[in-house]
């Protein structure tokens, strides 16, 4: 039950990713593409976590906590560069 | 019964609920027609849908018999931490780009 369950939360997750990409290349203005890239980044944290639940295996975590700060960390980046033009002042 | 299958039962629903609501998430952010509109999907309703599935998967790795895992338990502290502090960083630099909006939208920080 829980395989077929886990097959049906990829395809819902991975229409939200398309989703996700069909605002990142449309998107009018900068802060809705990071927005779009922020969002996309926290999916692949869902997907990878499905991933992890459906083979069963416990190592699929550290990935996504690593992808987890590294997209906060962009995310904070790009945006302090659109507001000041400059990362670290 | 048996106590697994109570185990999964938990478990489907609680990854199912979260990847609905990520999915709705991404539906506001795909639909709604100003940014700072678009900032209210993903920032609450992503961000609630991964804290959901996460834990379920921490019920599915806690009740393979080898002791509680808490471990998954830092991604969901660490969205709900971090997700308001882009939002805001997003909306500032939205406020600062000065990028449309309708006139739905309250509060004018700048003539338009």
């Amino acid at each position: 039950m829980l395989e077929n369950v886990i097959l049906i939360c990829l395809g819902i997750m991975s229409a939200a990713a398309i989703l996700n990409m069909m605002r990142l290349l449309r998107g009018p203005d900068l802060p809705d593409r990071i927005l779009a890239l922020d969002t996309l980044y926290i999916n692949a944290i869902a997907l990878i976590i499905l991933l992890g639940l459906y083979l069963a295996s416990d190592l699929f975590f550290e990935a996504a906590l690593l992808l987890a700060v590294m997209g906060f960390v962009g995310t904070v980046a790009v945006a302090k560069h659109l507001m000041r033009g400059d990362i670290i002042e | 019964m048996d106590i697994s299958c109570w185990v999964d039962a938990v478990v489907a629903a609680l990854i199912l609920t979260g990847s609905l609501f990520a999915l709705i998430g991404s539906i506001g952010l795909w639909k709604l027609p100003d940014f700072f509109m678009r900032l209210h999907g993903p920032t609450k309703a992503t961000t609630l849908g991964v804290g959901s599935l996460v834990i379920g998967s921490l019920v599915y790795f806690s009740s393979r018999g080898e002791g509680l895992s808490l471990h998954e338990l830092l991604i969901t502290i660490f969205l709900f931490i971090t997700a308001p502090v882009s939002a805001h960083l997003l909306a500032k630099a939205a406020m600062h780009q000065r990028v449309r909006r309708i006139d739905k939208t309250k509060g004018r920080p700048w003539p338009q």
